[in-house]
């Protein structure tokens, strides 16, 4: 990718070093972001999901504020920022993951499809199907690698009988391309694979429910470099299916396999646009110190 | 600035010597206390195994009987009734009484008749009920010894103590030793003591009703106290909203653990018998007594085990649309189930060794049938144990020692088991 090759030289140094929970400290930088603007493009024509407005609080802690964005049909769009940013809040807002924190509070519209999915009469359970998740951490149920895969379509009635179900198995952990490396111990448990597989395997079992969109909270971040690799040439065949929505901590790993950048800086959505043109042409100066690695 | 990191070189090695000092000690303390701990033990188990395992042994006596249908009150073709109720104790005396000619002072017949169980009478009635063709016979049959002879000849009693202090007397000491080199005397493994309820006498007194009486209440307990124990914790870890009326019901589970088991007793007299009136004595009622006694343990080490359950496991649950309820049943209690086990057999083993809120509801009375359902009087095994303890014939401190070793048996055999279904539910 263009992008990429005119990042290598700008590897921020301490990724993911400052403690999330200094985030409210302000530690990073002066710039008054508490009334600010989103620029660059946060809407798109074919919007997938769209989050207007969106605030969320950690009981008094204002950790999202005021956000808009789009997410585009058959698009990855990465978040980026530093620590503590509020990107994998937003994310987990996306698909209600939020709801399990008791002292969490999410405000504003995020709708899919058109359809607000805080709104009364929405289910998480349905959501939740609808919007799969893979985590920072690959955490693999600790059974079978086959009902690992199974486990999804099986609690939502997807497969009328064994056979249908072998087919989602194989059809799932071949998009996750891990087919190959595990037709034969389908019955181990999916816990004894190594870091790369297990997400892998975490990845096929999202799309065993077939979702509309996947939100990835930091995939690679517990993975060696071959196995990000092969994480991100996957990401790059599963947008042809899917939304994806990525965070990372790799600037590089944006650059690489996002569409849009969306970069976010003290719960605020400070830029947002091609990720080309992140990249390359920053508007906004804490963008720029972002991914010239002034700070991170 | 070498200098002094030359000097620092030197004063960390000063004192090196006294930190691996301090270390050899402490691990000496540690391997004190454990061998403290080991030597005790088996101090305790050899002891109890020493006592214990006469027990296991039976003394018979080779008694010529003569089936004699007079001196049993039977006609020509008596019927079972006529059976059941002949006097097979004078048969017994009157064989006695032939193989010992010698013997006719009315004392020494008394102390003659001593030499075999009253239990032996039983025996000959079911074996006449089995094969009425005995009547008439004459012929030999191992019966069972009385207790005193019985510790005689497993070498118990010694002459050397003064006859005076000691039940068994002189003479029946001569007959024992006559009838031991007519080989007439023989020892076997107490199956008995694994078939009977208790009895006043010891060589007849089993473990049988108390071992089956721990059973049944044991199985009530678990089958109250597991299933409320565990979904009193999952509600309470995955559900329950955080109030002031959970954080009441958290500290009260606490303080149930440690109240007395007495007091449980007293409940379970007040509530369970005297209100609703179950049966008495029964296991029923001991099994509910238990597993209120059990429960907070349960409850706490289950919640334990819930919560150290990784999150991780529930979102990625949660992430692909299963509901709360799956995410707990499909994933979190499957991890957690090992750890739920361990604490409900540690309960269950408390239960097992308990005695005191027994009492309470009437466990100790003295049963000699063995218990078929949980509703039938019986005892349990430490009860048992104190009942016995509390029994003044020396053929009852074999038995106390031997029903330890059967209540420490359950209690390996209870572990096992536990162990058993945790390695069955140990997720790798």
């Amino acid at each position: 990718m263009e992008g990429s090759e005119k990042m290598t030289a700008l590897e921020p140094t301490t990724y993911g070093a400052v403690p999330e929970e200094a985030a409210g400290l302000d530690i990073h930088d002066h710039t008054d972001v508490s009334d600010y603007k989103t620029i660059g493009s946060p809407f798109v024509d074919n919007p997938k999901m769209s989050a207007r407005n969106v605030n969320v609080y950690y009981a008094d802690k204002h950790a999202i504020m005021d956000v808009s964005l789009d997410i585009g049909e058959n698009e990855v769009i990465a978040m980026i920022g530093p620590s503590g940013c509020g990107k994998s809040t937003f994310l987990r807002s996306l698909n209600r993951m939020n709801d399990i924190i008791p002292i969490c509070r999410v405000d504003g519209d995020i709708k899919l499809d058109g359809e607000d999915i805080y709104g009364t009469g929405q289910d998480t359970v349905l959501l939740r199907a609808r919007v799969g998740m893979v985590f920072q951490k690959p955490n693999p149920f600790p059974k079978s690698i086959y009902e690992n895969v199974a486990y999804g379509p099986k609690i939502h009635g997807l497969a009328h009988n064994k056979a249908e179900m072998d087919e989602i198995v194989e059809q799932s952990l071949r998009r996750a391309s891990l087919w190959d490396e595990v037709k034969d111990v389908l019955d181990k448990p999916g816990t004894g694979l190594s870091g790369g597989q297990q997400q892998r395997l975490c990845i096929a079992r999202a799309i065993a429910v077939s979702p509309e969109v996947i939100l990835m909270d930091e995939p690679c971040s517990a993975l060696d470099p071959i196995a990000t690799a092969r994480i991100e040439e996957l990401i790059d065949e599963l947008k042809e299916r899917f939304t994806i929505a990525i965070v990372t901590h790799s600037m590089q790993q944006a650059a690489r396999v996002s569409q849009r950048t969306a970069y976010f800086h003290l719960g605020k959505l400070i830029e947002v646009g091609e990720t080309k043109q992140i990249f390359t042409m920053p508007s906004h100066e804490l963008t720029e110190n972002y991914i010239t690695g002034r700070f991170g | 600035m070498n200098k002094d990191t030359f000097k620092n070189t030197k004063r960390i090695e000063a004192s090196l010597k006294k930190r691996y000092a301090r270390e050899r000690r402490f691990r000496l303390y540690g391997q004190l206390a454990v061998l403290t701990g080991f030597v005790f033990l088996f101090i305790l188990l050899f002891d109890i195994v020493s006592k214990g395992s006469p027990a296991f042994t039976q003394q018979y006596l080779k008694i010529t009987v003569h089936f004699d249908a007079d001196s049993l009150g039977l006609g020509a073709s008596p019927s079972e009734e006529d059976i059941r109720q002949a006097n097979f104790s004078g048969v017994i005396k009157a064989s006695l009484r032939d193989m010992f000619p010698e013997v006719t002072g009315r004392s020494d017949k008394r102390q003659l008749y001593r030499l075999v169980s009253i239990g032996a009478e039983y025996d000959l009635r079911d074996r006449v009920l089995d094969d009425s063709s005995l009547l008439g016979e004459r012929k030999d049959i191992w019966l069972l010894a009385h207790s005193e002879a019985a510790a005689y000849l497993k070498g118990q009693v010694s002459r050397d103590i003064p006859e005076a202090e000691r039940k068994l007397k002189d003479i029946q000491m001569d007959w024992l030793d006559t009838l031991r080199d007519d080989g007439r005397t023989r020892g076997s493994f107490n199956t008995q003591f694994f078939q009977y309820g208790d009895s006043r006498e010891p060589e007849l007194a089993g473990i049988r009703a108390a071992l089956q009486g721990s059973f049944f209440t044991l199985l009530v307990t678990f089958l109250l106290a597991f299933p409320i124990g565990v979904f009193a914790a999952v509600y309470l870890e995955e559900f329950a909203p955080r109030n002031r009326i959970t954080d009441l019901i958290e500290i009260n589970i606490n303080n149930l653990a440690a109240v007395p088991s007495i007091v449980f007793g007293l409940l379970g007299l007040a509530v369970f018998i005297n209100f609703f009136e179950l049966p008495r004595s029964a296991p029923l009622v001991g099994g509910i007594v238990l597993s209120l006694m059990t429960l907070p343990t349960i409850i706490i080490t289950s919640r334990a085990a819930i919560q150290s359950v990784s999150p991780s496991i529930r979102q990625a649950a949660l992430g692909v649309g299963a509901s709360k309820l799956q995410t707990v049943f499909h994933h979190v209690l499957p991890v957690a189930m090992p750890g739920i086990l361990t604490g409900s057999i540690i309960g269950m083993a408390q239960a097992l060794g308990e005695s005191a809120p027994l009492l309470m509801i009437g466990m100790v009375a003295f049963i000699m049938d063995v218990p078929g359902s949980v509703t039938d009087p019986s005892t349990v095994l430490p009860v048992q144990i104190y009942l016995w303890a509390d029994s003044p014939e020396r053929g009852f401190t074999e038995k106390t020692s031997a029903a330890i070793m059967v209540l420490m048996g359950f209690l390996i055999l209870m572990n096992a088991l536990a162990i058993y279904l945790r390695k069955r539910f140990e997720v790798k």
